[in-house]
């Protein structure tokens, strides 16, 4: 009944780290996480090296790519005069050291870029995943307590169509009637044109802008925050929903349920503590994936709200074929997939308590 | 089109399917689009890419869905747009299925070394933001409506993959491929008779629930410009003409109106087909 | 008055298909005290049967006819009224253990959940209760078994705390759907042996239902026999397992393991296995539903449904051709 993106243990490495206890658990999957990352970087640098594509003419101007001498210049500045195994190899070690290379459309370090960018896509992302599961989850249930009823009925048409909606169409249609007709949203960018950011402390505004107690920047932060974030959680809402109540339909055919049922206990109390409880043990699961697909999401959205965070940044690095711009935000969507799936794995053995009786 | 006649066909035998109200609307849907497509020179009232010297004109009688910045007219762009997104979606579904398909096919029934190195890269692919990648393999392709086929092709097989090997996995326990290699019928003939009516059936709800998908990323690209290019009248790419001229709100949205019913047709009739699978069947799917 | 009166129940549930009737026309009672059994294979309706007096149905299922309990009419009760009978008065065993119990509540929530809801009884006295009924059903170190999860007791056990869980509330009728069946051969005899007890110790009336007629023959008062849905024999455990009347039950006793069959009765020797499977949920032959599998089938076997024959009594098949009566078996012998 559980599903596990990233490995199954079985067939992981049995030689070493085998035994059921927590620690070597956690060690095995820490491991496998590790190499996942590795992976990631090895098939997108395979993938963008295969293609054809010129780096150099995409990030120096007409006049200068016509000039042999600076781009062998730009060539030795990025490294693009060694070999690919050789220019892996060198990213791969510095990558050991912390180092993500040197953007080639920003001529800054990546790191720096990331440190820039990814907050404001973390934020948009952590209010509508928080939106997802409040409403995905209450709709869910209705919709599988009353099973082909009319709210079902309803709740159902409206979780596809969630799914189904173009995000880039959402956000702008949206944008339109929110901003332009009605006037409630203050507009795109994540604060009013020339207002300062609050001082860095996590690169969340709302956040900082609490630690630096200045309210109204607080205000400012939620209200340009609000719509993009309603707009990327539309899609997880309808995965939510819809996974909701297909894992709540499967845990009511369960036998335990029937016993619940047949000691007469209400119903509410059937579904709270019998029917909740094993389903939100793989709710957890798809919830961190759909974290994870809303970074990547955030590309489509953020293009209309210009909103300055990963997604325009990996759009940029992506026109500009500028590889260690690339690699970073691949590394940084990877790593927080493959740590929402660790920290899935690691849920599911402290709350279920069949698990943790067999370890 | 193959696909959605065949889907049709397979549909009427399952009867239950007919009885989903919201599959039919999907398949109602659909054969509108498809008509639409098939039919559109002589449906559309103007040439998708006539232009004059006005301008944005807003929604009227002569151009029920306005007119675009080169006053072409919106109505014709979507019909001529069927073109486009629905054959390459289906394409790209039907490339990324067999990509998956095989290597999904090849792992379950090796096994052992060759079973775990691809499931590994498998699972990188799975860690792996897919619009970022399509993004950059597309934009290094250049920007071409079959670039950003190919681009979200790479991204798009493992999901076929690991259904796939799930199923032989399965059926590879079962007694009927266990019996027939006793009386030693060759390895691949055991793979190819026996499994290949278990497999066709959720590959191809798969693919029926990923057409959706792959027509929502499709539009994407070409909405941030990797893919089609002007002047074709993609849906994704006159979504993006609306963003740029957002106070026009009849340029975005009936392109978007059609990417959206185009893709709930897809859902509707990819989750009433899953629905009418066996449970076990229907759990791989959705996992 | 008997504590439960059935009449005429039938219990439709929507397939693939469409409708279909899993149980038809069902009349029979189970008396205060009394223990009656159900058997017949997989399919047979039995569980359906059992559901129903619960109204527990499946989604979509319904049931028509009437179910008299303790006096009152309860097929037509409200969700509410059907909540305040259930584990309360009437309780169910489920048949897997491993299945009927939630695997993430402790004990002590399965057992006292329902005695706290149905009695309002205070946390610390239905804890007690559920100490009793740890020891009544011999569970060792009820203590620690109250706070355990159900993964960590072994099959036998989890059958145990299901029919404390069952007992909590001093329910009148004990439905146990097949509690044997997942078990051990071992185990089983020692569930046997606990619902024995009980009987004496308690005055419980039970329906138990099962495909396994060898469970039923040292524990019931009476057994009903069904087919595809119907009721084709039902008499006193003794008459009916050492004189069964209808074929398909004579077929059921010469499949049980450990019977010997007399060398005389060559007929129960071809019936040793019943040939065919038992008929798919809507789509029962017409007539009487065995007739496709049975050695003494006539024309009208599969064009009438069959009227019911009363042998004594507490006896009566529903079998036109009753080929094993005293007076079938003279003309066989000539």
């Amino acid at each position: 009944m559980r599903t596990k993106p990233v490995s199954d243990e079985k067939s992981q490495r049995k030689r070493f780290l085998s035994g059921n206890g927590f620690v070597p658990f956690i060690l095995r999957r820490l491991l496998t996480s590790v190499l996942l990352v590795f992976g990631v970087t090895f098939i997108s640098f395979s993938i963008t090296q295969l293609v054809p594509g010129d780096p150099v003419a995409a990030n120096l101007g007409q006049s200068a790519y016509s000039d042999p001498k600076i781009v062998a210049a730009f060539k030795v500045q990025f490294g693009l005069d060694k070999p690919v195994p050789v220019q892996y190899v060198k990213y791969v070690s510095k990558l050991l050291h912390g180092d993500l290379g040197i953007s080639l459309s920003s001529k800054r370090p990546v790191l720096d870029d990331l440190k820039e960018y990814f907050p404001a896509t973390l934020e948009i992302a952590l209010v509508a995943v928080f939106l997802a599961l409040v409403v995905g989850l209450l709709l869910g249930i209705i919709s599988a307590v009353t099973r082909d009823r009319l709210p079902d009925q309803i709740i159902r048409v409206f979780s596809l169509t969630g799914v189904s909606m173009p995000a880039f169409w959402t956000a702008l249609t949206a944008f339109y009637l929110f901003f332009f007709v009605l006037g409630w949203a203050p507009g795109t960018g994540r604060l009013a044109p020339g207002a300062d950011p609050p001082p860095t402390v996590t690169g969340l505004y709302t956040v900082d802008s609490l630690i630096a107690g200045d309210f109204s920047t607080f205000k400012q932060a939620v209200a340009y925050l609000l719509l993009p974030a309603i707009v990327l959680a539309i899609y997880a809402i309808g995965v939510l929903t819809r996974f909701t109540r297909a894992s709540m339909l499967e845990i009511l055919g369960n036998d335990y349920v029937r016993a619940a049922r047949a000691k007469g206990l209400p119903e509410i109390t059937v579904i709270r503590r019998h029917v909740l409880r094993p389903a939100l043990l793989s709710i957890i699961t798809v919830a961190g994936v759909a974290f994870s697909s809303l970074l990547a999401g955030s590309v489509l959205v953020e293009n209309v709200f210009s909103w300055p965070g990963l997604g325009q940044y990996a759009y940029r690095a992506a026109v500009g074929l500028d590889l260690p711009g690339i690699m970073g935000v691949s590394m940084v969507v990877a790593t927080v997939y493959i740590t929402m799936n660790l920290i899935v794995d690691i849920l599911y053995r402290v709350i279920d308590p069949q698990m943790r009786d067999a370890s | 089109m193959t696909m959605v006649t065949k889907k049709m066909k397979k549909s009427k035998n399952s009867n239950s399917i007919w009885r989903q109200p919201l599959a039919v609307v999907g398949i109602g849907i659909i054969v509108i689009w498809t008509l639409l497509a098939i039919f559109a020179p002589w449906i559309a009232p103007y040439n998708p890419n006539a232009q004059d010297a006005a301008k944005f004109l807003a929604p009227s009688a002569a151009h029920w869905m306005g007119t675009d910045e080169l006053n072409r007219d919106i109505l014709s762009r979507v019909i001529f747009g069927a073109r486009i997104s629905l054959p390459y979606s289906l394409l790209l579904v039907a490339l990324s299925a067999t990509l998956g398909s095989i290597v999904g096919a090849i792992s379950g029934y090796a096994g052992g070394k060759i079973d775990s190195f691809l499931m590994r890269v498998t699972d990188v692919f799975f860690a792996f933001p897919g619009i970022v990648l399509a993004m950059a393999v597309a934009a290094a392709l250049g920007p071409q409506i079959r670039n950003a086929v190919i681009a979200i092709t790479i991204v798009a097989w493992p999901v076929y993959a690991r259904l796939v090997r799930g199923l032989i996995l399965n059926a590879k326990q079962n007694d009927y491929v266990t019996a027939s290699s006793l009386l030693g019928s060759s390895s691949l003939r055991t793979l190819i008779v026996d499994l290949r009516p278990n497999l066709s059936g959720p590959v191809f709800v798969l693919a029926a629930l990923e057409v959706g998908n792959a027509l929502l990323l499709l539009s994407g690209l070409s909405f941030l410009g990797l893919g089609a290019q002007p002047p074709a009248s993609e849906w994704g790419s006159m979504v993006s003409l609306g963003a740029e001229n957002f106070d026009r709100w009849w340029v975005g949205l009936f392109p978007g109106l059609a990417i959206l019913t185009a893709v709930l047709a897809f859902t509707f009739i990819g989750d009433a087909l899953r629905d009418a699978m066996d449970p076990r069947t229907a759990k791989a799917l959705r996992d | 008055m008997d504590l439960l009166t059935v009449k005429n129940l039938t219990v439709t549930l929507a397939t693939g298909r469409g409708d279909a009737a899993a149980v038809r026309d069902l009349s029979f009672t189970v008396g205060h005290g009394e223990f009656l059994g159900i058997a017949g294979e997989s399919g047979s309706g039995k569980t359906m049967t059992a559901l129903s007096l619960l109204g527990l149905l499946p989604h979509k299922g319904r049931a028509t006819g009437s179910i008299n309990f303790d006096g009152r009419e309860i097929l037509t009760s409200s969700k509410r009224e059907y909540r305040d009978l259930r584990g309360k008065e009437i309780a169910m065993i489920f048949q897997d253990p491993m299945t009927s119990l939630h695997p993430m509540l402790t004990v002590e929530v399965q057992l006292t959940e329902h005695l706290r809801h149905h009695r309002k009884v205070s946390k610390d006295a239905a804890r007690q209760s559920a100490l009793e009924l740890l020891s009544t059903v011999k569970i060792p170190d009820p203590e620690a078994a109250l706070r355990a999860h159900p993964s960590q007791f072994s099959g036998g056990m989890r059958q145990r705390i299901a029919i404390a869980m069952a007992l909590a509330c001093e329910p009148k009728l004990l439905i146990a759907d097949e509690p044997t069946t997942a078990l051990d051969v071992t185990v089983q005899a020692g569930i046997l042996k606990l619902l024995h007890q009980l009987r004496k110790e308690r005055n419980l009336s039970v329906m138990v239902i099962t495909h396994d007629l060898g469970v039923l023959s040292s524990l019931t008062d009476r057994i009903m026999i069904m087919y595809a849905g119907s009721e084709v024999e039902t008499g006193l455990t003794s008459d009916l397992l050492q004189r069964p009347r209808h074929p398909y039950t004579k077929g059921l006793i010469a499949a049980l393991p450990g019977h010997t069959n007399d060398a005389k009765s060559s007929q129960t020797k071809r019936l040793l296995s019943i040939e065919g499977m038992p008929p798919e949920l809507g789509n029962f032959p017409s007539g009487c539903a065995f007739h496709t599998r049975c050695n003494y089938a006539i024309a009208a076997c599969k064009s009438e449904l069959p009227e019911s024959i009363q042998i004594s009594d507490s006896h009566r098949i529903f079998c036109p051709v009753d080929p094993f009566s005293a007076k079938a078996s003279i003309e066989g012998a000539k």
